[in-house]
């Protein structure tokens, strides 16, 4: 199985070498999406994991016997508002409408509502102004 | 006869904090209640504003000499090579200009994440450049390598010199063919899928003076925020294209160089800008006033977006082949309308310059200009107009 998790864990733990036992104990392949792990800090980190079931579970025990905490993976595209130019590129990219044009100002506005995370806009933004952002980090 | 102004009377104006201005969008209402002459009479100056990419940007730099002395014979500036065939520690940054390491469109579409606009952008930002120079060594200039880091603060003069501005009009860009391509005219999905355009249209500076009569070299405008200059026309300056009956080109027609000390400028206005599968580029925010020196220039300013036409060029064929082809001709209103009708199908819309900011800009200039900070030049030398015979010519292949 494979599943996109986010992990937090307490700056106790940072320093631990928490991904080695899971690939060398547990046998899952780790593919780091985002992380953010500083000394002495909390750390975050956005990961895909695979394996067998069983192991899956095992890992993720291990996890949380650390004092990690393992959430699913939830994504989200937001807009810097102030970086953004309102040059109305990613509005005809957006198959949903979520980015579009007030007229007749001609500002682009964002509906979060709408939003089906497909990125279109992420790489098409001419002065990446959009981001993904994982559980809202 | 109806009213005549001069520049000398005009910077009176402005002096004597008596002049009125109002935006190249403002003046449009006001023509359409009051009529030409009533306006003409009272307005003495109409601002206009523009914020796009603009590829050909560029900033010349003199780095001063360390000790000892280097002739710099290349120079990278945060990765990005800067072309040193000028003097010993003087290089031009190119907009368009990529990191060596860049992997460029070999993983296509490629990102274009950073580049000489984005070096412009943090210099302005106040950040800190890695700067990289290496030189073969002479008797005057015997270093060879230098690697340090600096700011703007730091450069003796950064004048941003731009070959290429304020395109007179330009293309509405869509694509026929099935799959997606990847553009300087932003990502067109395939069938018709969208179109893109890329002009300030009724706010834009040459569509508001369509004949040059004012804006030529040595008129003042604003320039990334700051005060900069026309310089000379621009490249691919093409002024003999066919025009409407108001005088507004048909097509992309005249351009601008423009100078202006960078430093001086905002990074609000000169934006580091990527085009996905394309390249690297900088946004460029550029206003330009124009004084109603007749009723004749008060007519050009009321221009509107459903006066203003561009052509309809398919960038999958028609567009790199050179073909010249066109799909139609839609006016800006449509384009500003959100769908274009073309083939019987209706597709979506959308502008990669920034009408909001060019209004900002217009407005922005205005205030200058009203709180005296800005007075007016004339041209010392008129731009290459529609008479002129210029022809823009391909690149001939023997």
């Amino acid at each position: 199985m494979t599943k996109r998790i986010v992990l937090r864990f307490p700056s106790q733990i940072v320093d631990k070498p928490l991904l080695y036992h899971l690939v060398k104990d547990f046998g899952l392949m780790v593919n780091v999406l985002k992380a953010n792990v500083n000394p002495r800090k909390e750390g975050f980190m956005v990961m895909e994991l695979s394996g067998e079931t069983s192991s899956y579970d095992q890992g993720i025990d291990f996890l949380k016997k650390q004092g990690v905490t393992v959430e699913k993976l939830a994504e989200d595209i937001v807009r810097d508002v102030d970086r953004c130019t309102h040059c109305g590129h990613c509005t005809s990219l957006c198959p949903v409408g979520a980015l579009y044009i007030i007229r007749p100002s001609m500002e682009v506005a964002f509906d979060e509502e709408k939003c089906i995370v497909c990125g279109l806009c992420l790489k098409a933004c001419p002065v990446k102004a959009i981001e993904l952002n994982f559980n809202g980090r | 006869m109806g009213i005549k102004r001069t520049y000398d009377e005009i910077n009176e104006k402005i002096k004597a904090g008596k002049v009125v201005v109002v935006t190249a969008e403002e003046v449009i209402s006001m023509v359409e209640e009051q009529g030409v002459q009533k306006v003409a009479e009272e307005v003495d100056v109409v601002t206009t504003g523009t914020f796009g990419p603009m590829c050909s940007s560029g900033a010349f730099f003199n780095f001063g000499h360390p000790k000892p002395r280097i002739k710099m014979q290349k120079v990278w500036m945060n990765g990005v090579p800067a072309y040193t065939g000028i003097a010993a520690v003087d290089a031009y940054l190119g907009v368009n200009e990529l990191p060596e390491y860049d992997p460029l469109n070999s993983n296509h579409p490629g990102e274009f994440r950073y580049g000489g606009g984005h070096v412009i952008e943090d210099l302005l930002l106040g950040k800190k450049i890695k700067f990289e120079a290496i030189g073969y060594g002479t008797d005057c200039y015997p270093r060879k390598k230098i690697e340090t880091y600096i700011t703007l603060d730091d450069i003796n003069e950064a004048t941003l010199f731009n070959p290429r501005n304020a395109y007179q009009n330009y293309n509405c860009a869509v694509n026929l063919s099935d799959r997606t391509i990847y553009t300087y005219m932003g990502v067109l999905k395939p069938n018709l899928g969208n179109a893109h355009y890329c002009s300030a249209g009724q706010l834009s500076p040459l569509l508001n003076d369509p004949y040059y009569r004012t804006i030529g070299i040595g008129t003042r405008i604003f320039l990334g925020g700051g005060i900069g200059y026309v310089a000379w026309h621009g490249t691919q300056h093409n002024p003999c294209v066919p025009r409407g009956e108001n005088g507004v080109p048909l097509g992309g027609a005249g351009t601008i160089a423009v100078i202006g000390d960078l430093k001086q400028m905002d990074a609000r206005w000169l934006r580091g800008t990527s085009f996905l599968g394309y390249g690297s580029t900088l946004t460029v925010g550029l206003g330009i006033p124009i004084p109603i020196l007749d009723e004749d220039m008060l007519r050009f300013t009321a221009v509107k977006d459903e006066d203003i036409f561009c052509p309809i060029v398919d960038y999958s064929e028609a567009y790199p082949q050179g073909t010249g082809e066109i799909l139609g001709r839609v006016s800006y209103a449509q384009l500003k309308s959100g769908k274009i009708e073309i083939n019987g199908k209706e597709v979506p819309t959308a502008p990669l310059s920034s009408y909001p900011k060019a209004r900002e800009i217009a407005n922005i200039l205005k205030d200058w200009i009203k709180q005296g900070k800005f007075t007016l030049t004339e041209p010392v030398q008129s731009l290459p107009g529609a008479d002129s015979g210029i022809q823009s010519k391909p690149l001939k292949e023997v």
